[in-house]
């Protein structure tokens, strides 16, 4: 067993964001590079630090964009920065942000580097639309062709099936089964009913209005000026619904099996754009610049299972995997911050955490843990806020170090569910 | 030490032009004389079949001739003998039996143009500092050795014409579409390349040029008729641009005329009897002068040498988002690459200013002078927020808040609140006293003023004012960041109205006051607009802004009484609501900015009839005098430093005719006998306000002048 704090410690100085805003809507002409570059430089801006401390740049994105797909490179050619600082852009799926985060972490733990800006960025009102294999291929024949007369027999090979567009689906490659029906899936196995769902979906919208209201979640985000005439000023996500209820909630119809199913449109996340990041440093170079740090990483873990099974149960065998590195136990955690792809997957992760038998499974001597709602998701979550898959990491990441700064507590964990059956869990701490 | 390095290798020889102890190579006597020698060798050496002319400086090829030498000469016939035998030069080069390339990295001007139009094949690089064009006209001169021939025979005559007329200069991927040079490298390759075409064209002779453009470009450029157009059309544009007061352009026309029409020897003769005669010409004389000037107030930091360095700015923080808040910000990005934060108190309006400053850029996207990813940094450089975070790091920061001396005072505060101890607080006030912004400052050592003129991006001058606990530091600082944004900077004395505004105050009143007489709104500003200014002193107040000039003009009246006791037309136009073009009503109407015709409602306004029959010649007298007196009394009163930095900022600030000189060298050119005179007589006439300033009769009195004679 590895001693839980290796190497140097890491301090996390400050997060920001862009507002989360639904796909297709404000940010709807704007590049991944854009919002992206946007979080970075501003949170370089309000932190008041010197660009030249930078020493490398790592963000997380699930889709990438054809025209610039190591975006964290982009990042790192802002002009407050060195030319000289390497980037590089990792794919964890929904932890990609959370696991730009620990990696940069590793490296300041290792002495590699003092200064880290880690982050994510996800848009999917620009995803990349391909052309079908076969055309693809005739339009390569046709570039290379050596005379017009070659080049006209590749292009006259079109058909047009060829011609329809291929959209990536959000779908495992492994199984073929859509987000959807995996959390369809979870909620049956695990009895989450359609009330429970709807009534925590309510939780997360009510509680990020609250928290939008009050500042606690705008001073986290970075104003956008949008629109040609940079007229469109964008300060808060634009998927809170501070006035749904329950009613409203329980008259959407499921989406992926519209007789026996319970996952709606209303207590999942929805497909969202937005970009965050968070500065990283060494407690000594934090303490060299005079920065106060908000937390310390303390230790983090991933998980895998098998996405045949129930895909977003990777957080159970995550988190206590985590704990252990840390060396506590849930009762010490001050502050929580689950990642809500779907109400369903929320719900059935906390009741395998509380349960006996889960504990059994995992080889526990006891349950991993009994959810507090009052200090988790204190701010609501990705049903309400937007869940851009790359960014998600980092905004929870700066949401649980705030809140511990706020609430002075010693420990806070992030837990993440992601594609592909995998789980991802962070513990921070304070002095 | 000489300046041409000559290697030859594999029969090709390699000439070197690094002119020693100078920054960039120019054509002087004593590098002719060197060419000259080395002329005789490259045709008579059987071991050398080509030559390649290059620069061994890093961003000059040849920037022209010596200027400081034609100076001296005294006599028409002096001067065309300099011009003939730069002629004679460049015409040995292009009657050499063996090729020449000129490889073409750097400013490539004037006569450096003319002798690479001799050689035989061009070769320029990518490099943005590669600047190909003939700037003569802008010194009030011609191309004087043989490019107002070469030129429209190589690249056509409107092209050509484009150039030479203008002045302008253009890079290396315009020269190659031009057809101005056969090849664009990268510098990296520019030698090889050069050295592997020397040797072609040794071995194969030249190629055919294919010419440039199609039908039209033939009609225009190779028939007769279709040249004529082309000449009439010139000669329009030119007097448009220039109302007849520059003789160059017009004498570059004939130039080119002569010679297409009548043959290149004549178009020579034609070109070097222009030249002598110009160069010792009246006009010419001045924008020398006016040339030095600047080039030497380029040098000047406005601190006794040495006594300072400037500090490196990093960042520069920008409070007040509004259209001078946007500019300096917008300018500071695209001009100096500098990180830079804007502040104003909602984000609606940094919104605005973010954008107004971002247009700055975009413009040059539009015009290809940046590529996208270029636009892109400089984009990324500007941000803004409603707040002062981001400030902590700013080493500059500018205000540019209303003109409310508390309001200002306050903002000094907060930014000092803010930034650290080093950071320098300049504000952009165009009349309030610095000293009284920086009355209750924490660190007075660091505030100064910079005033900029509007619309920041465009207008050439920076007035930089520091009060007497300004510290030589902050002084350097700001004069080096504004030479960094493209300005020529004035350090002046912390006196109401600074320099420009305090020549341009009474002249000002005085145009109001001729309205008040009835004296027709288009007659005043085309008196002056034919004097030379770039637009009349009505439609500046209009440009100004009304609400802006009233308000200087108190400041004014109340600064120095009753000289500069402003009418009460800005004022009843005002209680009109017209605000000046903002509004688009003022004294001229407007329609989406642009002036639509005087408001002839004016007249009934302010209460008076138009006088149908004044004399253009009494109100150019008034106006004109009414600022040289200023200015003298300005100079008096220590406003500036020297008459040459009066006369560049009247020059750059306002608008005032170059070839006039500038307002000081013009009281020399009349006299200051002559001007206190003229200005007796106005006095008698107007009233006291036209009183000659101590100054002028003292210079009167003792035979001196602003500058040496």
């Amino acid at each position: 067993m590895p001693d839980f704090r290796p190497g140097r410690r890491v301090a996390i100085v400050a997060g920001l964001r862009t507002p989360f805003a639904k796909s297709g809507t404000v940010f709807r002409d704007v590049t991944a590079t854009a919002l992206a570059r946007h979080a970075a430089r501003e949170l370089l801006v309000r932190s008041e630090l010197d660009g030249r401390e930078v020493d490398e740049v790592i963000f997380g994105q699930v889709v990438p964009s054809v025209r610039a797909p190591n975006v964290a490179r982009e990042v790192s050619l802002l002009p407050q920065l060195l030319p000289s600082v390497p980037a590089y852009t990792l794919n964890r799926a929904c932890a990609s942000a959370a696991q730009a985060i620990t990696n940069a972490a590793d490296q300041i733990a290792l002495g590699h580097a003092d200064t880290i800006l880690a982050g994510g960025v996800e848009t999917l009102s620009d995803i990349p639309v391909l052309h079908s294999r076969r055309f693809s291929r005739i339009l390569v024949e046709a570039g290379k062709a050596k005379s017009v007369g070659a080049r006209v027999g590749a292009l006259a090979r079109t058909r047009p099936r060829d011609l329809v567009p291929v959209t990536p689906a959000v779908a495992e490659p492994s199984t073929g089964e859509t987000m959807g029906q995996s959390a369809e899936k979870m909620a049956k196995e695990n009895g989450i009913s359609r009330e429970a769902q709807d009534r925590y979906a309510l939780m997360s919208h009510q509680r990020a209005a609250a928290a939008t209201a009050d500042g606690r979640l705008t001073a986290e985000i970075a104003p956008w000026f949008g629109g040609p005439d940079l007229d469109q000023i964008v300060t808060a996500d634009n998927g809170i619904r501070s006035d749904t209820s329950l009613e409203a909630l329980s008259e959407l119809r499921p989406v992926f099996d519209r007789r026996y199913g319970t996952v709606t449109a209303g207590n999942a996340s929805p497909l969202t754009d937005g970009a965050s990041a968070v500065l990283l440093m060494s407690e000594e170079k934090a303490a060299a610049l005079g920065h106060e740090p908000l937390a310390f990483i303390r230790s983090y873990a991933a998980a895998a299972v098998d996405p045949g099974w129930q895909l977003l149960m990777g957080p159970v065998y995550a988190v206590p995997r985590a704990l252990e590195r840390a060396g506590i136990v849930w009762a010490e955690l001050g502050v929580v911050e689950i990642h809500e792809a779907f109400a369903a997957q929320v719900l059935s992760n906390v009741q395998a955490w509380g349960s006996a038998a889960w504990a059994e499974r995992l080889g526990l001597a006891g349950p991993v843990g009994q959810v507090d709602w009052d200090c988790t998701n204190v701010m609501g979550g990705s049903i309400a806020v937007g869940h851009p898959f790359g960014a998600t990491g980092a905004r929870l990441v700066t949401t649980l170090a705030n809140e511990m700064r706020r609430r002075d507590v010693q420990f806070g964990l992030v837990s993440i569910c992601a594609q592909g059956g995998m789980g991802f869990a962070l513990v921070l701490e304070r002095d | 030490m000489s300046a041409l390095t000559t290697t030859v290798e594999d029969g090709i020889a390699v000439v070197t032009f690094d002119l020693p102890g100078s920054p960039v190579n120019k054509l002087s006597d004593a590098v002719k004389v060197e060419f000259e020698a080395l002329l005789i060798r490259l045709r008579d050496d059987a071991g050398i079949r080509a030559t390649v002319l290059i620069s061994g400086k890093p961003d000059s090829f040849i920037a022209g001739a010596d200027i400081d030498e034609f100076t001296s000469l005294t006599t028409e016939s002096a001067a065309e003998r300099l011009s003939f035998e730069g002629q004679e030069m460049v015409n040995r080069v292009e009657a050499l039996p063996k090729p020449v390339v000129a490889a073409i990295n750097g400013a490539c001007l004037g006569g450096g143009l003319e002798l690479a139009l001799a050689c035989h094949y061009r070769i320029a690089t990518d490099s943005p500092k590669t600047q190909l064009g003939l700037p003569e006209v802008q010194l009030g001169l011609i191309p004087g050795a043989g490019g107002c021939q070469r030129l429209p025979r190589l690249i056509g005559a409107r092209a050509a014409l484009d150039l030479i007329l203008t002045g302008k200069s253009v890079r290396g991927a315009k020269a190659l579409r031009l057809g101005l040079v056969d090849e664009l490298v990268p510098r990296s390759i520019l030698k090889a390349t050069a050295v592997a075409a020397a040797d072609r064209l040794a071995r194969q002779g030249a190629a055919r040029r294919q010419p440039v453009g199609g039908i039209r470009a033939y009609v225009l450029d190779r028939t007769a008729t279709g040249r004529r157009m082309v000449y009439r059309a010139a000669e329009k544009q030119v007097r448009e641009r220039t109302g007849g007061h520059y003789p160059a352009p017009l004498r570059a026309l004939e130039a080119v005329r002569v010679g297409l029409e009548q043959g290149i020897a004549a178009g020579l003769a034609e070109e070097h009897r222009a030249f002598g005669e110009l160069a010792v010409g009246d006009v010419s004389r001045k924008l020398v002068q006016i040339f030095f000037a600047t080039t030497a107030l380029k040098k000047d930091d406005g601190i006794a040498p040495g006594a300072a360095v400037p500090r490196q700015i990093r960042r520069l923080g920008v409070v007040g988002a509004g259209f001078m808040g946007a500019g300096i910000a917008g300018t500071a990005a695209a001009n100096v690459e500098v990180d830079t934060r804007l502040k104003d108190a909602d984000l609606a309006r940094v919104g605005k200013g973010l954008k107004a400053a971002d247009d700055i850029a975009a413009d040059r996207l539009r015009r290809k002078r940046i590529t996208r990813p270029q636009y892109e940094r400089l984009r990324a450089l500007l941000s803004g927020g409603e707040d002062y975070r981001g400030f902590g790091r700013a080493d500059l920061v500018i205000e540019a808040v209303y003109e409310d001396l508390d309001l200002k005072r306050r903002v000094l505060n907060e930014v000092e609140a803010v930034t650290g101890p080093e950071a320098i607080f300049a504000s952009n006030t165009s009349t309030i006293p610095i000293r009284e912004i920086a009355a209750h400052a924490a660190r007075p050592d660091r505030v100064l003023g910079m005033h900029f003129f509007s619309p920041v991006e465009k207008m050439p001058l920076l007035e930089v004012i520091p009060t007497e606990a300004t510290a030589p530091e902050s002084i350097v600082t700001a004069v080096r960041f504004g030479r960094r944004m493209g300005k020529t900077v004035i350090v002046v004395a912390d006196q109401p109205g600074f320099w420009v505004n305090r020549i341009l105050s009474p002249y000002l009143n005085e145009a109001a006051i001729l309205l008040t007489e009835g004296v027709p709104i288009e007659l005043i500003d085309r008196t002056m607009t034919a004097w030379g200014f770039p637009v009349g002193p009505i439609a500046l107040l209009d440009q100004v802004g009304l609400d802006v000039a009233e308000k200087a003009a108190a400041v004014m009246h109340a600064a120095f009484g009753d000289r500069l006791r402003p009418p009460e037309t800005i004022a009843r136009l005002l209680a009109d609501g017209r605000l000046g073009r903002k509004s688009g009503r003022g004294f001229y109407r407007y329609r989406d900015g642009h002036k639509a015709g005087v408001d002839q409602s004016v007249y009934r306004l302010l209460g008076v009839r138009r006088v149908e029959d004044a004399d253009p010649a009494l109100i150019e007298r008034r106006l004109v005098h009414a600022m040289l007196n200023e200015a003298a009394a300005a100079v008096d009163d220590g406003v500036v430093r020297s008459p040459r930095d009066g006369d560049v900022g009247a020059l750059f600030g306002i608008g005032f005719p170059a070839f006039r000189g500038g307002p000081l060298g013009l009281i020399d050119d009349l006299t200051p006998g002559r001007v206190v005179d003229v200005l007796r007589d106005l006095e008698d006439v107007h009233g006291a306000r036209f009183a000659p300033a101590a100054s002028l009769r003292e210079m009167d009195a003792h035979g001196r002048r602003y500058y040496p004679a």
